[in-house]
């Protein structure tokens, strides 16, 4: 039971959304955009969420899309994560939400409530990191759209009232060669102790990265460093660990020492993999 | 839909087949609403938090955890909890393979067998693990589950082959 009522509401337009978070905001409420609604629910269940109004997206067309146009890819941020198991069009998203959580709970959670729920894991972002794609942001004052690297630092920095409405991915970049690997302590499903992403594109590979710090990220100057391929694969990976962010997680799932371990080795795989154009 | 604060609303929902009216909060969970409003106890509460699937239920089609949605979002939806299942194959095979003990999971396992069955008549082995590590028993060993949805496709076939 969640342990306070709240008031839904259920937009079908982007513009109708956005006014009413700026109405509810204007009244003294405290409104929060709801996806997949999982989050929300679980963390309000232990009163670490509190909202007086729901504001559901999920009747919201754009938030919904799903397709082709003008040479890109068009995600909507309320599909939730078995969608893409059913969707072939991107290989590295869909092997990477395959992992998050388990197949019930994906048919409620959504990609874009995975990229700016407050679970720092966030796995579902890391392919478009990769992949250097573009967000589309509504709010009070319209449309904009941007590119993810620029927007996402550990989070997903939106103003207040704003919410993601798309990701667009360049449809030439949908079948680069591509991994992504999630490491378990045990079970199957659920959290990660890490999680590690790469493709390659133009002979170069990119790396992102989840459960290694508490939060997701992908870094150009590790890249540099691990496509040094006139250095050994092990001096390489441990090389760019002077650029890992700080602080490597150190918790129940795993020490820090752990996670550096099982890191390298995942990482030495993924080079031995792709820059042996084993998938390509 | 919109209602003010504390107050309860008046949902229609379509469960089993049937249309019902009942007044809810929106902040309502919809298990809390099967089971208080409506009486239907087969969905179980568990962790409440999405890892063990007990409370699973069948949302137009697709399996989907109770206690992660609000009854307020489901309105137009068509709802089946194990109280509606009549006569599945899963469950016999479900009593026939001792897929169970003490049967707290069993309504949850079987309404994601079902639904397992209903979108793929024919899954692989790989398929089964995946759905059903949506699941968690405390009780038997998850082979005798499986061996339960192997049954319901072994006798399928074998129906099919004989037609
Ligand atoms: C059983 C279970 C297992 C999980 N396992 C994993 C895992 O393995 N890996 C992992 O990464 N995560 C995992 N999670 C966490 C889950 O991915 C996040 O909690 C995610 O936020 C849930 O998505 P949702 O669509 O339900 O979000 P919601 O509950 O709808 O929203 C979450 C937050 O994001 C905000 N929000 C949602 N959509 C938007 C939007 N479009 N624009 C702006 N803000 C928005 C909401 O206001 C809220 O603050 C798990 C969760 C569960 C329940
Ligand atoms: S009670 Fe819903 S998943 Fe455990
Ligand atoms: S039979 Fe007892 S929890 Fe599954």
């Amino acid at each position: 039971m969640i342990p306070y009522d709240f008031r839904y509401y259920k937009p079908t337009s982007i513009k109708e959304a956005a006014d009413l978070y700026q109405t509810i905001t204007a009244e003294g409420g405290k409104p929060v955009y709801y996806s997949g609604g999982t989050e929300i629910i679980t963390l309000s269940r232990l009163n670490l969420v509190y909202t007086d109004a729901v504001i559901d997206i999920k009747s919201i067309p754009e938030c919904q899309e799903w397709g082709f146009h003008h040479e890109e890819l068009i995600i909507g941020a309320a599909l939730p994560l078995s969608f893409f198991d059913e969707k072939r069009d991107f290989p590295l998203l869909t092997e990477t939400a395959r992992e998050i959580a388990d197949y019930t709970a994906r048919n409620k959670i959504t990609i874009g409530g995975n990229i700016c729920g407050q679970i720092f894991y966030r796995e579902g972002v890391l392919p478009f990191l990769l992949l250097d794609s573009q967000v589309l942001i509504a709010g009070e004052s319209g449309v904009r759209r941007q590119s993810l690297k620029e927007v996402f630092i550990e989070t997903l920095t939106l103003k207040d009232g704003e919410f993601l409405v798309q990701l667009t991915t360049k449809k030439i970049d949908l079948r680069l060669p591509a991994l992504s690997v999630k490491k378990r302590q045990q079970w199957k499903t659920g959290y990660p102790l890490l999680t590690v992403a790469s493709v390659k594109k133009d002979g170069l590979l990119r790396f992102a990265f989840s459960g290694v710090c508490p939060f997701p990220f992908r870094s150009e100057q590790m890249e540099v460093v691990l496509n040094d391929r006139k250095k050994p694969y092990e001096e390489r990976v441990l090389d760019s660990f002077k650029y890992l962010p700080k602080p490597v997680l150190n918790d129940t799932e795993g020490s820090s020492e752990y996670r550096l371990f099982v890191l390298k080795n995942t990482i030495i795989d993924f080079l031995k993999k792709l820059e042996g154009d084993q998938r390509e | 839909m919109s209602e003010k604060k504390s107050k309860k609303v008046t949902i229609d929902m379509n469960i089993n087949g049937e249309k019902v009216e009942t007044d809810i909060l929106a902040a309502d969970l919809l298990l809390d609403v099967i089971r208080n409003n409506l009486g239907l106890t087969g969905a179980k509460p568990g962790c409440l938090n999405g890892d063990c699937g007990a409370c699973t239920v069948i949302i137009n089609q697709k399996p989907m955890k109770s206690c992660l949605t609000l009854a307020i979002e489901v309105g137009d939806k068509e709802i089946t909890t194990i109280e509606g299942l009549l006569h599945s194959p899963v469950q016999k095979a479900f009593v026939d393979e001792f897929a169970f003990q003490c049967g707290y999971c069993t309504p949850g396992f079987i309404l994601n067998s079902h639904a397992l069955l209903m979108n793929d008549p024919n899954p692989n082995k790989e398929k089964i693990t995946e759905w059903l590590s949506s699941n968690i028993c405390r009780c038997t060993g998850y082979k005798e589950i499986e061996n339960a949805i192997q049954a319901v496709m072994t006798k399928t076939h074998n129906k099919n082959d004989s037609d």
